[in-house]
C-alpha cells in the first residue's frame, strides 16, 4: 500500500518535473534523425556500387544496434539522474522527514521509489525502442529476429542501472550518485569492447576484462544480449571471423545463468540499499 | 519509570503481550503516555548531541522543549519519531515501541526543516499524507485543515510557488490532517509573521482543549510560557531542568503600595507570607500551595483595617529569566 502510494508519487514527480518531456523531445529527435538516415540507406551509392537491399538490411541491423545504444544511454542517464535525487535529495532537502515520520517502513518507501523508477525506465526503454524498430521496418524493411526479448533486455539494463543509482544515492550526494552510476555504465561498456577486442585477438587476459566487468555490473552483458536479439543473424556470418572486436554486434544470446545472475545482482543491490537506507539518520 | 514499568502500561503492544486475558487486565489501566522516553543518547562522531535524556508527555498535555541552539532538541524529537537511531535508550509513542512504524499512526509532525514536494499542490500534499497515515479523512475535512492554517484559497496551487511562511503553514496542516493524538511541532513559527505566530498559538491551545498531546520545541519562550503545561529544558544534550511552569518558576510574590499602615496591618501582611518593605512598597512571598485566595483575602482584610491600598502588583519571575538562570548555572534545579 505504502509502496504503491510512493510509486505513484515517483511517477507523478517524473511527469511534473518535465523529465518525461525532456526525454520525449530527445527521443523524437533521435527517431527523426534515424528515420532520415535509414531512408537514405537503400539505393545508396558507394565506391563498390549501389547498395543492394540485402546489404542495406545488414547495415541497417548494425545501425539499429548503434541507435539502440543511444536509446539505452538516454534511458540510463535519465533514470540515473532521476534515481539520484530521489533518496539523497529528499533527505538533504528535508522532504523525507515528513514522509518517514508517517507509519511507514523505510523499505516500503524504498520499494515504492524503485517500482516507480522501474515503471518509468522500463516504460521509456520499451516504447522508445519499439518506435525505433518500427522506424527501421518502415524505412528499410528490416525486422529483428527477437524484438520482444531485445526490448525486455534493454529494460532490464535500465533496471540494473537505476538500482545501482538508488544504492549510491543512499550513501552519497544526489548529483554524485547520478554521475558515478552513468560513469560506471560507460566504463563497463568500454571494458566490454576491450574484452571483445581481446577475444578477437585471442588474448585471454584482455578478454577477461570484459567478462569480469559484465559480472560486476550486468548492464553491458544485458546490452549485448539485447544487441543479439536485434541484429540480423546473417550479419555475423557476413562480417566473418574477428567480428568480436566490433562493438555493435554480439556473438551469442545470453545464457539463462547470466540472466539469473543479473536478477540476483539486482536483488542484492536492492537489499544493500534497503539496509543502508533503514540505518540512515535523516 | 523503568522500561519494565512502562511496558505494563495499557496500550503497550509488544509482540509478546497479546494474550486475551492480559489485554482485559490492561484495559482497566489509564492510557499510556503520548511520549515516554528513557536514557536517550546520541553521538555524532566525537560530539555528544544527546546524553541520557528521559521525559514523558502525558495524554492531552502540552510539553515545551526549551534550550539554546545545539542543545539537542531536534535530535531528541527525531529520535522519538524514528528518524534518527539512538545509540542508547528506549522510546514509546502512544504505548508502542518507536521501532514499530505503527507507533506513528496517530502522530503528526512539523519538522524544523519543512519542505514538501514542490511539484504537488497543497491539497495533493495532504492527500499523500492521509494515504501514508492510512486514516480515512474525507475531502471536506482536508479542506477544513487547510482553512485552519489559512491556506484554503491556495489548495490547488503548487507548493513550489509558496513562500516559506506558507510552506510552514502547510506543514502544520500536514501535521494535523490525519487526526493525530500526538502532535510534534519543531519550531513551528520560525518562518511566520506575528499574526501567524498568534494563529499557531491558538491552534495549539485548541489542540489542548480537544485532549491532544503536543510536544512543542520553540525558541520563543513567551510562546512556550503561554501554551505549555510543562517544560523540559535541555542544555548540552542533557535535561537541565523539567517540571510544570509553577514548579520551574517557583514562588510567586505580590507587591503592594500601602498607606496609613499600623501594627495590626503589618501582622496581617506577615500572616500571608514572608514580608519585605521598601518605603511604602511591601512585598509578600506567597506560599507554594496558594490556591488563589491569599491575595484577595489579604486586600479585603487590609481595607477592613483602614489601610489605604494604592497598588497591588503580582511579581512573577518570567520563564525567560528562569531559563537564562538555569543555562548560566546560577542555580541548579536538577
Amino acid at each position: 500500500m505504502t509502496a504503491l502510494t510512493v510509486a505513484g508519487l515517483t511517477l507523478r514527480e517524473a511527469a511534473r518535473r518535465r523529465v518525461v518531456w525532456a526525454l520525449l523531445a530527445l527521443t523524437v529527435v533521435l527517431l527523426a534523425l534515424s528515420a532520415w538516415g535509414f531512408s537514405k540507406l537503400v539505393g545508396l551509392d558507394t565506391e563498390l556500387g549501389t547498395m543492394t537491399s540485402g546489404e542495406a538490411r545488414l547495415v541497417a541491423s548494425l545501425l539499429l544496434n548503434l541507435i539502440m545504444f543511444g536509446m539505452s544511454l538516454i534511458a540510463a542517464i535519465g533514470t540515473a539522474f532521476l534515481a539520484g535525487p530521489t533518496l539523497a535529495g529528499e533527505v538533504e532537502s528535508g522532504q523525507a522527514l515528513a514522509i518517514l515520520a508517517r507509519p511507514v517502513r523505510r523499505s516500503s518507501v524504498l520499494l515504492g521509489k524503485w517500482l516507480g523508477l522501474v515503471g518509468f525506465g522500463c516504460g521509456y526503454a520499451v516504447l522508445a525502442g519499439l518506435a525505433q524498430l518500427l522506424v527501421v521496418r518502415v524505412t528499410v524493411g528490416y525486422w529483428p529476429p527477437a524484438p520482444a526479448a531485445g526490448l525486455a533486455l534493454l529494460a532490464a539494463e535500465t533496471v540494473v542501472l537505476l538500482t545501482l543509482a538508488l544504492l549510491l544515492s543512499s550513501v552519497v550526494s544526489p548529483m554524485a550518485s547520478g554521475i558515478i552510476a552513468v560513469g560506471l555504465f560507460g566504463a563497463t561498456w568500454v571494458a566490454g569492447v576491450v574484452g571483445g577486442i581481446g577475444g578477437a585477438l585471442g588474448n585471454e587476459g584482455v578478454e577477461r576484462v570484459g567478462t569480469v566487468s559484465r559480472i560486476l555490473l550486468p548492464t553491458d552483458g544485458l546490452w549485448r544480449g539485447a544487441m543479439n536479439a536485434f541484429q540480423d543473424p546473417i550479419s555475423l556470418v557476413q562480417m566473418g571471423p574477428g567480428e568480436g572486436g566490433f562493438p555493435f554486434l554480439s556473438e551469442a544470446p545470453l545464457t539463462p545463468a547470466y540472466l539469473a545472475w543479473a536478477a540476483v545482482w539486482i536483488a542484492v543491490i536492492w537489499g544493500l540499499t534497503a539496509l543502508s537506507f533503514s540505518r540512515r539518520d535523516v | 519509570m523503568t522500561f519494565a514499568d512502562a511496558a505494563t502500561v495499557r496500550g503497550v503492544t509488544s509482540d509478546t503481550a497479546a494474550a486475551g486475558s492480559a489485554a482485559d487486565a490492561l484495559a482497566g489501566l489509564p492510557p499510556s503516555p503520548a511520549v515516554w522516553c528513557s536514557g536517550l543518547r546520541k553521538r555524532y562522531g566525537r560530539q555528544t548531541a544527546v546524553d541520557d535524556v528521559s521525559f514523558t508527555v502525558a495524554r492531552g498535555e502540552v510539553l515545551g522543549l526549551l534550550g539554546p541552539n545545539g542543545a539537542g532538541k531536534t535530535s531528541v524529537i527525531k529520535m522519538l519519531l524514528g528518524l534518527v537511531r539512538p545509540d542508547a535508550g528506549e522510546v514509546l509513542l502512544l504505548g508502542r515501541r518507536s521501532s514499530d512504524p505503527r507507533s506513528r499512526s496517530a502522530v503528526g509532525y512539523l519538522p524544523e526543516l519543512f519542505r514538501y514536494q514542490p511539484w504537488l499542490t497543497a491539497a495533493e500534499v495532504l492527500d499523500l499524507h492521509v494515504r501514508l497515515a492510512r486514516v480515512p479523512v474525507g475531502a471536506s475535512e482536508r479542506r477544513e485543515c487547510l482553512a485552519l492554517v489559512g491556506l484554503a484559497d491556495r489548495a490547488d496551487d503548487r507548493v513550489g510557488g509558496f513562500s516559506k511562511g506558507m510552506q510552514q503553514r502547510l506543514g502544520l496542516a500536514v501535521a494535523l490532517v490525519a487526526r493525530p493524538e500526538l502532535v510534534v511541532l519543531d519550531e513551528p513559527t520560525s518562518a511566520l509573521d506575528p499574526l501567524g505566530r498568534v494563529d499557531v498559538r491558538d491552534i495549539v491551545l485548541s489542540l489542548k482543549s480537544r485532549g491532544m498531546a503536543v510536544l512543542l520545541n520553540s525558541h520563543l519562550i513567551g510562546e512556550v510560557e503561554r501554551v505549555c503545561d510543562r517544560v523540559v529544558i535541555l542544555d548540552k544534550g542533557r535535561v537541565a531542568a523539567s517540571g510544570t511552569l509553577a514548579e520551574l518558576l517557583g514562588q510567586r510574590e505580590v507587591r503592594l503600595r500601602l498607606g496609613d499602615l499600623d501594627g495590626h496591618a503589618e501582622d496581617r501582611l506577615r500572616a500571608a507570607g514572608s514580608l519585605t518593605r521598601s518605603g511604602d512598597w511591601f512585598t509578600v512571598a506567597l506560599p507554594a500551595d496558594d490556591d488563589g485566595v491569599t491575595v484577595p483575602d489579604l486586600v479585603r482584610d487590609l481595607v477592613g483595617l483602614g489601610v489605604r491600598v494604592h497598588a497591588v502588583e503580582p511579581v512573577r519571575i518570567s520563564l525567560e529569566e528562569r531559563l537564562l538562570g538555569i543555562l548560566r548555572h546560577e542555580e541548579s534545579v536538577r
